[in-house]
């Protein structure tokens, strides 16, 4: 089988008259940023979600509060693929900076609706052109002048509703729901859709081939979220007591995500999470330091620029062995970088995170299913090992929003790891006959902890990130040095095969493994459907934390030949498993990507082809 | 004869810590041994008492006074955040921090302006002796213009007065006081337990090593000599029973004494022998500061004084009980409250 013939399995081309596209084309809105096109957008993606259609927004925003270009591209896919698509069909081009380049992207058989009023040149011949009176349409409606431009993106909506085949009923229930159920906001926009649809139909003759069709209950009982609520909702379930942070996109809505939830912890006389809004990063990671030590479970939720800042005081938590949880939602670096492009380039730094001889523990979820998940589990694993844990989300993970099974609930009980309080000190002094607070007595690195306000006089131990001894009493002998931080090393080195382990898709017989991680994974899944299409069998491993578990080695053994592919510029993980690996990885090639977008499946199998000589 | 003891029963070698490590004489010393008068005198509970510090001669000094209370030495001018966290996590800590003028104002500058603008509860020491100690002798930020150190030469910037910085960022309770002056800093250092919310006092201490010369504002022999107390102040204990009722201010008639009550009850008298100073007028702190530091005069007692504002904690609306000792059944949500929001997702 041919590249266009696996293309065509997959991503559907507009191809000849007639023929009819349904579920699978992707739409981008081209608007500008402040516009309110948020809502109409959401709107979009709800309403096919509501259909049954399997979809997938994605953002493409500017590093500005209004007016430089956004594009938001809605994919649809009956076969379920939600990775960005390498092409949109269809484009609403509602911004005349870059119309002209909106349209030039389109491919043959392509759709533009364009505002009527631009009188806009119709230069392609091979797509086809909708001009829909937007100001006229939005005048008439008589809108409150101070929300029309907010309205005004109700247009598109209306006439892609049209178009395309959504209902007006479908899309008076997603903006119910994009409104928390508020009917005024709900009908103001409505009726702008409204009205838009109804011009479509009677002035517009369709010439396209791109159809929706209702999948019914195909996502029944399926949920559409954001990594960061999800990531929000799972630490609420995790127990999070206090939370301090900075803001920063894209990690600000994670934290905007815990305040709005917070009243799920509501206890009879006030909160049980404190959120505070620290005055830098510095600061941030300073509170949760302090919290974790005198026995909050805390967190902070920053990116690259704040993770940079943090780095002294997560060396100071990671010798000092004190747990809190770091969630970095990666955007792209170095320095400000694209502040509002994907990335995941931080996870050498942050793995090694501060001076000397220090090794993080990184936790790489790929689904809003996942960052619930590690949400809560970060801090049972930041308990249990006594030491700082990261969460390696991304942009296009946290702030896009995504389908999901609707999560699972925690299926262990929170575990607060060694933590002795008045009456268990009482009966470790009286079994062990004493009780120093860095001292190994159950062989696994993991010493035992007393917070602040242990009410027992030989509760207390001083917490310093100078050099002690297992009684915590500083010391600048040698000997202490290395024994503390070499049991540091082991426990750090046990945990390998206690965190979250890899998934593998793995059939012996086949001898390509492609081995990644975090949000890539729906592109990779696709990627693989087209190799497999092109006669390129690939097995496949997703590594979900760091350090590395054993069988990521094992892995890379096995397979006559590797490719890692990963979202970052300098093929990260690549050079952490080479790292970790005692033989050679001659067989494993890096192939990093690291543009800021997105990895697309078109790229994976192009990567991959090319490299297996197809 | 047994050991004198205190309303816990406790000695006031029961209050010590270990030996200290600083050169002898250091200034630093003197304050961690009014610590523990304090302490003693007031029977606080080490077992729920938190002592921070950050990096420098001062902020090691937390291992020298109450070892019985668990301690964090944390980087370098950032223990306001660690303080912060901490007393969020466990709201009825008492905390104690130690810092330095290096500590507090420069590298920790910002921090500390935030942490009495949040009003975390905790007293805030600042050990100021105008030069770095542990990195042998830079200048602070609190160095005098004009004053001429071995190998850095003349400092010409002019000083930062933090106890000016402290009120300027919403403190409501500022002291200043010198560390050979036991009696004022005890006092001090009492009424400042008591407070609601932030109290900040700023100990000029002299570093006999690096910055002990007539040039010194912070040396012995200056500070002997031009020291002027405020007030002859007098504390009186209620019993350590921290309250959280609004703290009333005592009567101030025109005239010799103002009475100020502590939200336990306690009560500092302020008698006033050298200016007149009233601490709870605010431009009169400025004014009174902004005097001082033309004439390189330092000024000691309490400085400043206000109707302490919600705490932290307080602020944020949480539960009395600690937030560390929360069990299971507050921390994660029953399975119906995750199903019901799924289903807003869907
Ligand atoms: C991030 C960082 N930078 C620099 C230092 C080095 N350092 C240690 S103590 C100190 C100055 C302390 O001065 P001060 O707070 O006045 O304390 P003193 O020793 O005078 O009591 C410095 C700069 C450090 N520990 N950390
Ligand atoms: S160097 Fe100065 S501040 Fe440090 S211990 Fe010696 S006297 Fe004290
Ligand atoms: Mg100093």
């Amino acid at each position: 089988m041919g590249l266009m013939d696996i293309q065509a399995s997959t991503q559907t081309k507009a191809t000849a008259n007639g023929q009819r596209i349904v579920n699978n084309f992707a739409i981008t809105a081209a608007t500008r940023n402040g516009t309110g096109s948020q809502t109409s957008n959401n709107v979009l993606v709800l309403s096919l979600f509501k259909m049954g259609i399997p979809v997938n927004g994605k953002n493409l925003f500017p590093s500005n509060i209004k007016g430089l270009p956004t594009w938001y591209t809605i994919r649809a896919n009956k076969h379920g693929y939600t990775a960005r698509p390498a092409q949109a069909e269809i484009a609403v081009a509602l911004n005349t900076d870059t119309a002209a380049e909106d349209i030039q992207k389109l491919p043959p058989g392509g759709v533009v609706i364009i505002p009527q009023e631009w009188n806009w040149t119709k230069s392609r011949e091979d797509i086809v052109y909708y001009e829909i009176p937007v100001d006229p349409l939005v005048k008439e409606a008589g809108i409150n002048p101070d929300l029309r431009e907010r309205v005004a993106n109700m247009v598109y909506v209306g006439a892609v509703a049209q178009l395309f085949d959504i209902s007006l009923d479908i899309i008076w229930q997603a903006l119910l729901q994009n409104f928390n159920g508020k009917e005024k906001p709900a009908k103001i926009n409505f009726d702008m859709a409204k009205r838009a649809y109804e011009w479509t139909a009677q002035n517009i003759v369709k010439r396209d081939p791109y159809h929706f069709e209702p999948m019914p209950d195909n996502n029944k009982g399926k949920i559409i979220i954001t990594g960061n609520e999800s990531a929000a909702l799972g630490s609420l379930f995790g127990g999070v007591t206090v939370v301090a942070w900075y803001p920063i996109t894209p990690a600000t809505s994670l934290a905007d995500g815990i305040l709005e939830y917070q009243h799920i912890r509501k206890a009879a006389d006030g909160n049980t999470v404190a959120i505070t809004q620290a005055e830098d990063e510095i600061s941030a990671i300073g509170a949760i330091v302090g919290a974790g030590w005198a026995g909050a479970r805390a967190m902070t939720s920053t990116s690259g620029p704040g993770i940079s800042l943090m780095a002294e005081f997560t060396g100071l938590a990671y010798f000092a062995e004190i747990p809190c949880v770091i969630w970095d939602v990666t955007r792209i670096g170095p320095s400000t970088g694209m502040p509002t492009r994907t990335s995941q380039g931080d996870i050498l730094f942050i793995h090694f995170l501060s001076h000397g001889d220090t090794r993080q523990i990184v936790l790489l979820p790929s689904s809003v299913a996942e960052c619930f998940e590690f949400g809560w589990r970060a801090f049972d694993i930041s308990e249990q090992f006594q030491t700082p844990v990261f969460v390696a989300s991304d942009l296009d993970l946290g702030m896009n929003n995504w389908m999901s099974e609707p999560f699972a609930y925690p299926d262990q009980p929170i575990n607060r790891g060694k933590m002795l309080d008045k009456a268990k000190l009482e009966q470790f002094i009286a079994d062990h006959g004493e009780w120093y607070r860095y001292r190994d007595y159950d062989g696994d690195g993991v010493g035992y902890r007393t917070v602040p306000g242990t009410d027992h006089p030989r509760a207390a131990y001083f917490t310093r990130g100078t050099s002690h001894s297992d009684k915590a009493i500083y010391s600048e002998r040698s000997e202490d040095w290395v024994q503390n931080l070499s049991r540091i090393q082991r426990k750090i080195n046990s945990a390998r095969n206690l965190l979250p382990q890899p998934i593998v898709d793995q059939d012996p017989a086949k001898k390509i493994g492609i081995l990644s991680f975090g949000s890539n994974d729906p592109a990779i899944l696709e990627g693989r459907d087209m190799l497999a299409a092109a006669g390129i069998q690939t097995n496949y491993m997703r590594v979900r934390a760091l350090p590395l578990a054993d069988s990521v080695a094992e892995f890379v053994r096995t397979h006559e030949r590797v490719y890692v592919l990963e979202n970052n510029f300098d093929g990260q993980l690549a050079q952490i498993v080479r790292m970790e690996m005692s033989e050679s990885t001659e067989h494993m090639a890096s192939v990093p990507l690291g543009d800021g977008l997105p990895m697309t499946a078109q790229w994976v199998f192009e990567q991959v082809s090319k490299r297996e000589g197809k | 004869m047994p050991p004198k003891t205190n309303t816990l029963g406790l000695t006031r070698e029961d209050y010590k810590g270990s030996k200290s490590t600083l050169c002898p004489g250091c200034g630093h010393d003197s304050i961690s041994n009014q610590i523990i008068s304090m302490a003693y005198d007031l029977g606080l509970n080490q077992h729920n008492l938190i002592k921070l510090s950050g990096i420098g001669c001062s902020s090691k000094t937390p291992a020298y006074f109450m070892g019985r209370a668990h301690a964090f030495n944390a980087v370098h001018g950032r223990m306001p955040s660690v303080a912060t966290g901490a007393t969020l996590a466990n709201r009825n800590l008492l905390a104690i921090g130690v810092s330095g003028d290096g500590d507090t104002g420069s590298i920790g500058m910002g921090q500390f302006k935030h942490l009495v603008r949040r009003n975390v509860p905790m007293v805030y020491i600042i050990e100021n002796n105008g030069v770095y100690g542990l990195t042998k002798g830079q200048f602070s930020a609190t160095a005098d213009s004009g004053q001429e150190l071995k190998y850095y030469g003349r400092n010409e910037l002019p000083p930062i007065d933090l106890a000016l910085e402290a009120i300027i960022g919403g403190c409501t309770f500022v002291a200043r006081s010198f560390s050979g002056d036991a009696k004022q800093v005890q006092t001090l250092l009492k009424a400042a337990m008591s407070h609601h919310g932030t109290a900040v006092v700023d100990i000029i201490s002299p570093c006999v090593t690096f910055n002990n010369h007539e040039t010194s504002s912070k040396s012995y022999d200056y500070g002997k000599q031009n020291e002027v107390a405020l007030h002859e102040i007098d504390f009186m204990p209620s019993g350590y029973v921290p309250e959280r009722e609004e703290i009333t201010v005592g009567e101030y008639a025109e005239g010799e004494m103002i009475s100020v009550t502590m939200h336990d009850g306690s009560v500092i008298r302020l008698k006033k022998v050298g200016p007149d100073h009233d601490p709870r007028n605010r431009a009169q702190a400025f004014q009174l500061l902004e005097r001082a530091q033309m004439e390189q005069l330092f000024v000691t007692g309490l400085l400043y004084y206000e109707e302490p504002r919600p705490t932290l904690a307080e602020s944020l609306y949480l539960t009395q009980t600690p937030l560390a000792q929360l069990g299971e059944e507050h921390l994660r949500p029953s399975r119906q409250v995750l199903d019901d929001i799924m289903k807003d997702y869907m």
